[in-house]
């Protein structure tokens, strides 16, 4: 709470360069338009203004700089453009009924969720099948770890294109299977890597001190190990949830999806709509803020019960 | 074939077990002869399942066949890997980290600024920002620049976090020992908060790095020159080439792994008083 009112006056600085960049990155869009009804401009023609600089030509076109704030197409949208193509196609379609159709963010953002939830257990059950192997055998420690190092600097967006064309020669149908593919390998890593750490984080004695009530290698894990680990875990699955997302969408980009908010981002790019690529993108983020923050109170609620603090 | 490679797996997973257990295990050569057995025995049962069920090149290419592909394209390659990792992801990258740094520490003078932007950087560092790519590439054109704009995005507010984090990790103790030695704001900085930061900035710039990689080759789905690893390899999913497709990738683990381990590197010099260094 300490925090509100500082987070808020940046929110406000930020808003407000947003604003007043929208301007210049809008002007040439906007005395076209000037021209176009017929207004005079001061260097006339398209061509001859492209080699004058954005400054002058809004010292130049005092009376058209306001045109730059509402063209169909800006360069740059404002905020409240932004906020006016994200509510025409979340809350003002849901209140009329077709929520659910394709044209609305909050389907296209179910697509997307459902593939990052598919992705987020896989690959979190697989990072922490990897970091309990690795806790428990030597051997699995040297020859995986260093992989999996590696395996994060691949790029896997590298692949996204090609696990898509593979499942479907596989004969897997629909983009669900290899989208939450793509996603889980972002996610296992952090997963993997916190739960080594939270698997040894508890010191000798304490292992020596369950070695000496004779407790078998199961009672080390689930009395000692597993409750020690827990709050790396969560601190794991808040980075992996995240990075689960950024594979949906990664998925959903290069690949001519149809559903989901990558593919949105792609449509608008296809058919020069820069106000559906905004709005996608605010929508994405905003779907991370909600599961991020989700994570974060199921964190408290945990450790609080567990008495950690 | 197949049980050949099967044989050669096990084999090669029995003397893993072998060398994890023996006495010499934490030699250098044991560190890095377990895993690139590991590797090893994985492209062995790659090429084996491949060849015995014959999968078709389409689907899965053997080994053997991309590197054969590495081999007789090497002149493409080194051109991708010039447009996509030099000129886009490596020039984005140091612009984004230094501005970034340089900002952290501006932030940190300003204990009002880093409780604002601090919190509004860890949400920004959470957030699929791969997505703005379109958006630059139309601001930027084509070229690598555009690569370089989103990549500068991408690895702005993971470092800009990290270094701020770092800055605030000595204590008021040792900051205060400073203050009676008459230490000057930038000798503290550069003598004792510097320093104490570098293991959280190293944890920045390594996350950057995967980062940067990303960044640069899905920017370029979205428009590119007629050459780079992105532009090649949706062109190449697209005309069925998978094996070209498995050669970008090769180079870009390749490319990526070297990166990293450059940055882990320099990282082992400078911070080598941190606890996490010694065993």
């Amino acid at each position: 709470m300490r925090n509100l009112v500082p987070v808020l006056v940046v929110l406000a600085v930020i808003a407000g360069l947003w604003y007043a960049a929208v301007a210049p990155m809008n002007i040439r869009g906007a005395l076209m338009v000037a021209e176009r009804s017929g207004e005079t401009v001061v260097p006339e023609g398209t061509s001859t203004r492209f080699d004058v600089s954005v400054w002058k030509l809004m010292a130049d076109n005092p009376d058209h700089i306001h045109l730059a704030y509402g063209l169909d197409r800006p360069r740059l949208p404002t905020p409240g453009q932004v906020a006016g193509e994200l509510w025409a196609s979340t809350g003002a379609m849901a209140l009329e009924g077709n929520g659910f159709s394709n044209r609305s963010l909050i389907y296209h953002g179910w697509i997307t969720l459902r593939s990052t939830l598919w992705g987020f257990l896989l690959g979190t059950f697989l990072g922490l099948l990897g970091a309990v192997a690795i806790v428990h055998a030597r051997v699995v420690d040297m020859s995986l770890m260093p992989w999996a190092i590696i395996s994060q600097t691949i790029p896997i967006v590298a692949l996204a294109p090609m696990i898509i064309v593979l499942s479907s020669q596989v004969g897997i149908d629909g983009r669900g299977v290899p989208k939450a593919i793509i996603s889980a390998y972002l996610c296992y890593f952090p997963v993997l890597v916190g739960m080594v750490t939270g698997l040894r984080s508890p010191d000798r004695s304490q292992l020596d001190l369950l070695k000496t009530y004779n407790a078998s290698q199961w009672q080390v894990f689930s009395k000692l190990r597993m409750p020690a680990s827990l709050p790396y875990l969560f601190a794991s699955l808040k980075i992996g949830i995240a990075a689960a997302l950024v594979g949906t969408i990664v998925g959903e980009l290069p690949t001519g999806a149809i559903s989901g908010l990558g593919a949105r981002i792609l449509i608008g790019d296809q058919f020069g709509t820069p106000l559906a690529i905004w709005a996608a993108l605010f929508a994405a983020a905003i779907l991370a803020g909600i599961l991020v923050t989700l994570l974060d109170v199921t964190q408290r609620l945990t450790l609080r019960r567990m008495g950690v603090r | 074939m197949l049980v050949a490679a099967i044989v050669f797996w096990l084999a090669a997973w029995g003397m893993n077990v072998a060398i994890a257990n023996s006495p010499g295990r934490d030699t250098t050569p044991a560190r890095v002869m377990v895993p690139l057995m590991f590797g090893v025995a994985l492209l062995v049962l790659w090429e084996g399942l491949v060849t015995a069920f014959n999968v078709p090149g389409v689907i899965l290419p053997p080994p053997s066949q991309v590197a054969q592909t590495i081999a007789g394209s090497t002149g493409m390659l080194w051109i991708d890997f010039r447009q996509t990792l030099l000129k886009g992801a490596l020039s984005g990258y140091a612009i984004g980290c230094v501005v970034a740094f340089l900002v952290a520490v501006l932030i940190d003078r300003v204990p009002f600024l880093t409780r604002g932007l601090l919190p509004i950087g860890n949400f920004v560092a959470a957030l699929p920002i791969v997505g703005i790519a379109p958006i630059l590439v139309s601001w930027y054109g084509f070229d690598w620049q555009s690569k370089a704009a989103v990549v500068v995005v991408m690895v702005f507010f993971p470092m800009l976090v990290n270094t701020v984090q770092g800055l605030r990790e000595t204590d008021a103790m040792q900051r205060d020992l400073m203050r009676t030695y008459g230490a000057s704001y930038w000798q503290t900085l550069m003598k004792l908060r510097l320093p104490a930061a570098m293991p959280f900035i190293f944890n920045g710039l390594k996350i950057s790095s995967s980062l940067a990689l990303i960044g640069a080759i899905v920017a370029e789905y979205f428009g590119s020159p007629t050459h780079g690893m992105g532009f090649r390899i949706s062109t190449g999913v697209g005309s069925l080439s998978i094996d070209l497709v498995w050669a970008e990738i090769a180079v870009a683990a390749l490319a990526g792994t070297l990166f990293y381990g450059l940055v882990a590197w320099f990282e082992r010099r400078v911070t080598f008083w941190h606890p996490s260094h010694w065993h």
